[in-house]
């Protein structure tokens, strides 16, 4: 069970945008509550009203700072992590009681509970901190993609999507399959560049981040609405701009037969 | 194929047995909620697809409503004190005997002087009803959190064009392609706002976040002007003096729909300077650019000429758009001069400038749909100008933050982006100007209900409610002359000025819902104290306190008797059209509560502990001519009471059959159907009324239709403010009300009636150098997040966020504490770096620090052992100036609290501390403690 | 990574216990009756009480006996089975060995053979994860090789080979540190690259995802004193190899009292190296806290 499908039909999984998450932990949440409800034991929390309350979850989101190469202020990414259900997935492949697979059908990875025995090996193998032991159930848990969602009968058809994706206030996270070149997954992916995470591993995660937009950039101003040209070198001026001005808004004199306006 | 063997797998497992939509309450957002029950029992609660607000999405503090009504700290059964008020001492008691007690002394005030009670409640929603409540019990000495919270906002919106951001109007997020958000963290938009900017980045909008601090919205702003706190008003003003300089302005939109062509008496000797000129039925003049002749802004055909002069009995006037340009031309607001005060370099002001005036004026559109205006004229279409912006209480929170919110609209309105496609627009019943708003009454008598309703806009010195000799009526001193606008009265103030029973004593706080002897409060040691003062003769300053939570929050251990709240999933509740319902700019919507699930404790609804009250005190509006109850319970009160004919709490499927919106008369079905449609009612606004709300006839029409107003009250946005003048001319002497000597030069220099910036705090950096600054978590609600399990995770304690400057400076590392010191006092802190932020500038999360003992947490957690608050050294008053006056550290014209006007220093503590300080004995907890572990699963 | 007991006390142990048997399989020394069976009886207990230690840290014990299945992939599972195999094979050589006073060669060979070869798979539980760069090496598998091989040879009373083998492994161990404590830096694996977000410039965490501990952090992050590291360094070579070297070359034919001490110091410095083979690997998850 723990070798690897040698290909998927498809490969389900989520793309994050980082321009767009505004790091609300809303996805985390929600992921906490369906999951403890739902997919094999609760995700539990120890000491929870107490002096270490820790429990587990299987999405969190980051806050990083860049100081850019090119100068400018530094800039605030929040990043969701969870399970990126890896191609290469070697948490699978060091699981010893076959706890640990990945579906051939659409490559989710999941972990049957029935055999985990709690080793720990797994997230071990894991470079992306996406499986967490359970402390009280003493079984790993991780992502399911929601595997008890997205085909699930019992709810509308829109609504079979991740709890993470469907809570998202901002849209930051998409569902699909990435394996299918003309979804829209795939598509974000490659017009803005869908990275993946510690590529150097060869993992090759399925779930794909899209780069945050270029920020505090000058450049473009300047060719798209170049600065303001003064037509008002003055405050004294300032009265006959606006005659001139409304001349051209009404297409008239502006109020010449009051002889009641300031001039100059 | 290599097809492993899997373990077959239940894709399509039960959801829930049954799923009831109601209404979030973790926020003020009002999401709608989808909450999933198994056997009784919640087991998972997600977003309401069909809701206008979220459409399906929810946040993290909703999600984790679960933990919320299953928190430990829930109350129990009513309280009364046994112990000293802090030490958390309490015995349970029953109902009949909570509500005896709490009717003994509601009864014998009201009978002598009603006065005595002050009732305050925080962020509750349903201040249509607590404030009808209070009207009819008679005291003067009610409001809400708004004082403390963003009245500058509100205020200045609906002084400025009859709305405001906050909940009033939303950016026109379908069209809008430049969206500049000014000093938010989270909002009380919440979702909607994630939504919005979700929806501006798909679509490649620009994003400008103006805000100290880079993080949430402004971490993904596509530029970020990380202005220096307390300066927006001049960096506004700035690109106001660009934007005039250039002559990007909408000329056409203010002359038709703005004061600016309104002739101003521009004769400084005259009693009526600054004044408008009016004609004898009251009405505006304006100069009408076909006849040259003064004439009513709202004749038909009119062109109102913004080059207007008139002399008039020997009197010049102006208008008020060449008042506005010669004010903001002069070079005080050219960019080289407010960029070093502002943290923000004078070629960033100007590419802003530029990038809003080629939106605004380049990128410019009409939609195809015709419209008339007030004034009878036909408009063939909707000219669209994608300029959106958005701010709260960054601007607002400062004691110069009314001005700059005016500043801010009158940014817009140049640029003629308010309620026009692309642009800003309002959510009914908004737009509502100043006018239309009641005035503020204090008019109380024994035995009497108040001679009209709190709040509202006063128009001038004559609405101020003061005694002859100036002393203000009400012990918030709100709408007297030291904040003569203070439409949400000012909650922070209650306690100390009854502590110092100044302007008078009063017997009885009552309180809801608001954790005033902690995060909610300014100088929160001293409030502890004034809460625990007894006098000569051993008995409380403040006599007695009654107090409505749901949770053993802080304040419950300062209260003499603790009226236990349900939880939100417990109770009726009414989002209302009367109150701040949950419309959106294209429809009128409202929303309520209901019980999904029956509380396991015995707690009543607030709601409904307030109209048993009321009939037991036999309060009008509540007992018919025999005194018998009118109203069972809250839920009763939503669906009978009719505030005018017709009009109630609830807007949908009135009527006799519920055929009826707005108007109509009570539907008994109503809540029936409420719930059948998923606890909101919503109803769209025809497309051609959509836009240009404020002068649109379809618009007008289409709101009297639904009960939103009486008759059509179109108006025109003031730019200048002619209430505001008047108050300036009675500090120039004019007028039978005059202000005291003491406040006439800030009067004259601060209500301003053209917007101004002036420095917000005590300007004289040298021994404070810092500005220290809170910010929302966005998965926390102030206090309440901390007992819920999940979030306390998320936030469990808050370090103190340096800037690289700083951090460097004074050689920081990860671990260490800071001592920071204001002039009012000194915390010491955990501190970490962050360098997307301003040089100047220092923040923690707002409301993470928690009391010893409190919300049912061990006395170890970290929210109390490392966690604090900064309000330990914001004070409500300003240190003193050596004028022998203490003056209070609000806004001048509104009492706004100025939270973010705090000045700091900062040092690094050699010897950290075992945690932050001050630490504070720990109090007793009413429910005691939490279990050790959670593995929350309803099913099976 | 987070230095647990139970794993420490189980490689410490269970790779003593496995070399001491692939030296009995190989007849050095050769031994029947009592003897052997107090042999037997040292390296069984060390290589099962190992192999039990480790079950303390399973989280859900009941289905340890699963762990059997997964041969293919797993080397945590190979490890078991062969632990087991060879455990038996050498069970039945050890009983020839006692109860019959026979010694079968190729079946001693073949259980030796397999001993090493569940040291062997042990390290490579280890040396696969490419999370873990320090570990991912081959000098994971052929230390622990060497230091089952040393400390049996010492329980085995095999002194000469002993004090060689302690030598070797002293040598590698000290390069294997220092081509260790550059390993994660040459892979390559940072803070960007974790991210994403090198290509925009220099990352640094801001705030991390719960201001709570986590699984993660406990198990995977362990920050460890660059000082303590070095101490300990120096009682895992003096203690572990270079003292029971010097007490073996010292007396060759060393008696029991002495061997056994040889033995105890050589255990005592393996804990010593064995705690700070986890404590000081950093596992690359780290790098998303910005902490290694
Ligand atoms: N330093 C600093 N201080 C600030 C601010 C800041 O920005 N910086 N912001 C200020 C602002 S804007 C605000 S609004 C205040 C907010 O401060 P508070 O109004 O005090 O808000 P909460 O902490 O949410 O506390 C409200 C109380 O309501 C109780 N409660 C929760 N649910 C229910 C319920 O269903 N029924 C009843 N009866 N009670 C309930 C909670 O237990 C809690 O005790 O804080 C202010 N304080
Ligand atoms: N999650 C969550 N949501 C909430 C609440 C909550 O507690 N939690 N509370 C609700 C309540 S009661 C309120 S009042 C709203 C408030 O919602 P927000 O207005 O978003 O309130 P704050 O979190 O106080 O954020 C103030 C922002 O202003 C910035 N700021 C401070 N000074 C300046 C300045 O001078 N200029 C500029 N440009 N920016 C400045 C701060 O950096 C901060 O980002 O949120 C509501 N929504
Ligand atoms: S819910 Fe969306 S916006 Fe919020 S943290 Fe998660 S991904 Fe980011
Ligand atoms: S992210 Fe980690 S847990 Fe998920 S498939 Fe990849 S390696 Fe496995
Ligand atoms: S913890 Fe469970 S799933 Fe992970 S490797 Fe061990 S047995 Fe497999
Ligand atoms: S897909 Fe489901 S399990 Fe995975 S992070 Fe999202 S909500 Fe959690
Ligand atoms: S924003 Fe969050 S907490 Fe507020 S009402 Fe909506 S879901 Fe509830
Ligand atoms: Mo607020």
């Amino acid at each position: 069970m723990t070798e690897l499908p040698r290909s998927t039909e498809r490969s389900l999984g989520l793309v994050i945008d980082l321009d767009t998450c505004v790091g609300c932990h809303a996805c985390v949440i929600s992921c906490k509550g369906w999951n403890t409800e739902n997919y094999g034991v609760p995700l539990s929390d120890v000491d929870a009203y107490g002096a270490d309350p820790h429990g587990t979850f299987l999405n969190r989101v980051h806050a990083y700072e860049v100081q850019p190469k090119t100068g400018g202020p530094a800039q605030t990414v929040h990043f969701p992590k969870s399970c990126l259900h890896c191609e290469d997935a070697p948490c699978v492949t060091v699981c010893p009681t076959g706890a640990s697979y990945k579906r051939a059908e659409d490559g989710i990875v999941l972990v049957n509970e029935d055999d985990c025995m709690g080793c720990g090996l797994c997230a071990w193998a894991c470079p992306y901190g996406a499986r967490e032991l359970d402390e009280l159930a003493g079984v790993m848990k991780k992502c399911t993609l929601c595997v008890d969602r997205i085909y699930n009968e019992n709810l509308p058809e829109e609504d079979r999507v991740p709890s993470c994706v469907r809570t998202c206030p901002a849209g930051a996270r998409h569902f699909g399959d990435l394996a299918d070149p003309d979804s829209e997954v795939s598509k974000l992916v490659a017009e803005r560049g869908g990275m993946d995470l510690m590529p150097e591993l060869g993992t090759r995660p399925v779930n794909k981040y899209l780069p945050p937009r270029p920020r505090d950039r000058e450049d473009k101003i300047d060719i798209l609405a170049p600065f303001l040209e003064p037509v008002i070198e003055e405050p004294e001026g300032f009265l006959g701009w606006l005659d001139r001005a409304l001349g051209a808004v009404s297409g008239q004199g502006a109020g010449k037969e009051t002889g009641q306006k300031e001039s100059g | 194929m290599n097809r492993p063997l899997q373990p077959m797998l239940d894709t399509s497992p039960a959801v829930s047995d049954e799923v009831r939509k109601t209404t979030c309450y973790m926020c003020a957002c009002r999401c709608g909620i989808n909450v999933h029950m198994k056997s009784g029992k919640v087991a998972y609660i997600e977003g309401n697809r069909d809701h206008p607000v979220n459409r399906g999405v929810l946040c993290a503090k909703g999600s984790a409503g679960i933990m919320q009504i299953n928190a430990p700290s829930r109350l129990k059964k009513p309280l009364k004190r046994v112990g000293p008020r802090g030490s958390g001492a309490f015995e349970e008691i029953e109902w009949d005997e909570a509500l005896e007690i709490a009717t003994g002394h509601l009864k014998r005030l009201r009978d002598e002087a009603p006065e005595k009670l002050a009732f305050f409640t925080g962020r509750d929603q349903s201040q249509s009803f607590t404030g009808f409540w209070a009207q009819a019990y008679g005291t003067p000495n009610y409001a809400a959190h708004g004082g403390f919270c963003s009245v500058n906002m509100a205020a200045g919106g609906i002084y400025t064009m009859g709305g405001a951001f906050w909940e009033f109007g939303q950016p026109d997020w379908d069209r809008a392609k430049l969206f500049m958000i000014f000093g938010v963290a989270e909002d009380h938009d919440s979702n909607p706002i994630k939504m919005g900017i979700g929806k501006l980045k798909a679509r490649g909008a620009k994003v400008i976040g103006v805000n100290p601090i880079r993080s949430g919205y402004n971490a993904v702003a596509d530029e970020w002007v990380g202005i220096t706190p307390g300066t927006d008003g001049l960096f506004i003003l700035s690109l106001a003096h660009e934007l005039l300089k250039a002559g990007k302005v909408d000329l056409d939109y203010l002359a038709r729909f703005t004061n600016a062509p309104v002739l101003v008496n521009d004769d400084p000797g005259s009693p009526d300077h600054g004044l408008f000129l009016r004609d004898s039925r009251g009405r505006m003049l304006v100069i009408d650019r076909r006849t040259g002749k003064p004439a009513p802004f709202d004749r038909k055909g009119v062109q109102p000429d913004l080059a207007g002069r008139l002399e008039k009995d020997g009197r010049t006037h102006r208008t008020v758009f060449q008042l506005l340009a010669e004010r903001y031309l002069s070079d005080d607001y050219a960019p080289e001069n407010v960029a070093g005060r502002c943290g923000v370099p004078a070629r960033q002001i100007r590419r802003i400038a530029a990038e809003l005036a080629h939106v605004a004026f380049e990128e410019a559109f009409e939609l195809p749909i015709e419209w008339t205006d007030f004034r009878g004229d036909a408009h063939k279409t909707m000219t669209g100008r994608p300029v959106a912006m958005h701010a709260m209480r960054g601007i607002s929170a400062h004691a110069n933050g009314f001005q700059t919110a005016r500043a801010l609209h009158v940014l817009q309105i140049l640029l003629g982006t308010v309620e026009v496609p692309g642009g800003f627009r309002f959510k009914p019943p908004y737009p509502k100007p100043p006018e239309a708003h009641p005035k503020p009454h204090a008019g109380h008598a024994p035995g009497k209900p108040l001679d009209g309703p709190h709040l509202g806009y006063p128009l001038g010195p004559e609405h101020l409610l003061v005694e002859d000799d100036g002393t203000p009526k009400r012990i918030d001193k709100a709408f007297s002359w030291e904040n003569p606008m203070s439409a949400h009265g000012l909650m922070h103030m209650v306690i100390s000025n009854a502590h110092a029973g100044d302007p008078y004593k009063i017997d009885t706080l009552f309180m809801f819902m608001a954790n005033m002897s902690w995060n909610s409060s300014m100088n929160t040691e001293g409030v502890m104290k004034m809460l625990t003062d007894k006098d000569e003769n051993g008995d409380y300053v403040i006599p007695n306190i009654i107090y409505s939570d749901a949770y053993a929050s802080e304040m419950v251990a300062y209260a003499d008797l603790v009226l236990p709240d349900t939880t939100y999933l417990e109770r009726h509740d009414c989002i209302s059209l009367l109150d701040r319902p949950i419309c959106e700019a294209d429809a009128i919507a409202d929303s309520i509560r209901w019980p999904v699930i029956e509380p396991d404790r015995d707690v009543r609804g607030f709601q409904s502990v307030l109209i048993d009250l009321a009939v037991r005190l036999g309060l009008p509006g509540f007992v018919d001519e025999d005194g018998k109850a009118l109203y069972k319970d809250y839920a009763d009160y939503m669906v009978n009471h009719e505030r005018r004919p017709g009009v109630g709490p609830l807007a949908g499927w009135r009527g006799k059959d519920g055929t009826k919106v707005g108007r109509g008369e009570p539907n008994p079905k109503q809540l029936e159907r409420y719930i059948e449609n998923g606890g909101f009612f919503i109803h769209h606004i025809p497309d051609n009324a959509a836009y240009y709300k404020p002068w649109n006839k379809a618009y007008q029409d289409w709101a009297v239709e639904v009960g939103l107003y009486d008759a059509p009250a179109p108006y025109i946005f003031n730019l200048y403010s002619e209430p505001l003048r008047k108050f300036q001319l009675a500090a120039e002497g004019h007028g039978e009300r005059q202000p005291p000597e003491h406040l006439r030069a800030r009067i004259r220099e601060q209500l301003d009636p053209l917007p101004i910036w002036y420095p917000s705090a005590e300007d004289g950096a040298g021994e404070y150098p810092y500005h220290a600054l809170t910010q929302r978590p966005m998965a926390m609600y102030h206090s309440w997040g901390t007992q819920n399990a999940w979030l306390r995770q998320l936030h469990g304690r808050n370090p103190l966020y340096l800037p690289t400057e700083i951090w460097e400076r004074h050689g920081f590392r990860e671990g260490d504490f800071a001592r920071v010191t204001s002039p009012h006092g000194s915390i010491t802190v955990p501190v970490a770096h962050h360098a997307a932020l301003n040089g100047k500038t220092v923040w923690t999360w707002n409301a993470i620090g928690k009391r010893k003992g409190a919300w049912a947490l061990s006395e170890d957690a970290p929210e109390a052992t490392r966690g604090f608050l900064l309000n330990h050294i914001i004070h409500e008053l300003l240190p003193p100036r050596g004028d022998g006056l203490r003056w209070a550290n609000s806004d001048p014209v509104t009492g706004q609290a100025a939270w973010f006007d705090l000045r700091v220093k900062i040092e690094r503590v050699d010897a950290p501390p075992a945690g932050s300080q001050p630490q504070f004995p720990p109090i007793a907890s009413p429910v005691g403690r939490g279990p050790k572990n959670l593995a929350w699963k309803v099913g099976k | 990574m987070h230095p647990a007991p139970s794993v420490i006390f189980f490689s410490t142990l269970s790779g003593a216990g496995f070399g001491l048997l692939a030296f009995l399989g190989i007849g050095m020394p050769v031994v029947f009756g009592w003897e052997a069976f107090g042999h037997y009886f040292v390296a069984y207990a060390l290589a099962v009480g190992g192999l039990v230690a480790s079950t303390f840290h399973l989280g859900n014990p009941k289905n340890a006996i699963k762990a059997f299945s997964q041969w293919k992939t797993s080397w945590l599972s190979r490890e078991g089975i062969m632990a087991v195999a060879s455990l038996l094979v050498m069970g039945l050589y050890a009983a020839s060995e006692i109860f019959l006073g026979l010694r079968v060669p190729w079946l001693g060979w073949l259980g030796a053979a397999m001993s090493l070869f569940t040291v062997f798979t042990t390290s490579m539980i280890y040396a696969q994860l490419k999370t873990v760069p320090r570990w991912n090496h081959p000098s994971t598998p052929v230390l622990f090789l060497l230091y089952a091989l040393a400390g049996g040879a010492i329980l085995a009373g095999n002194g000469n080979i002993a004090l060689v083998l302690l030598l070797i492994t002293a040598a590698l161990q000290l390069l294997a540190w220092r081509a260790g404590d550059r390993r994660f830096a040459a892979r390559g694996s940072t803070i960007e690259t974790a991210t994403g977000l090198g290509f925009m410039g220099k990352v640094r965490q801001f705030e991390p995802p719960h201001t709570g501990s986590n699984y993660l952090l406990r198990e995977m992050v362990h920050v460890i004193g660059r000082k303590h590291a070095r101490t300990l360094r120096i009682i895992a070579i003096a203690a572990g190899l270079l003292a029971p070297a010097a007490l073996l070359a010292v007396t060759p034919e060393a008696p029991l009292a002495l061997l056994a001490l040889a033995g105890a110091l050589h255990l005592a410095g393996v804990f010593a190296q064995r705690w700070l083979f986890f404590a000081e690997a950093e596992h690359v998850v780290g790098l998303y806290y910005d902490r290694r």
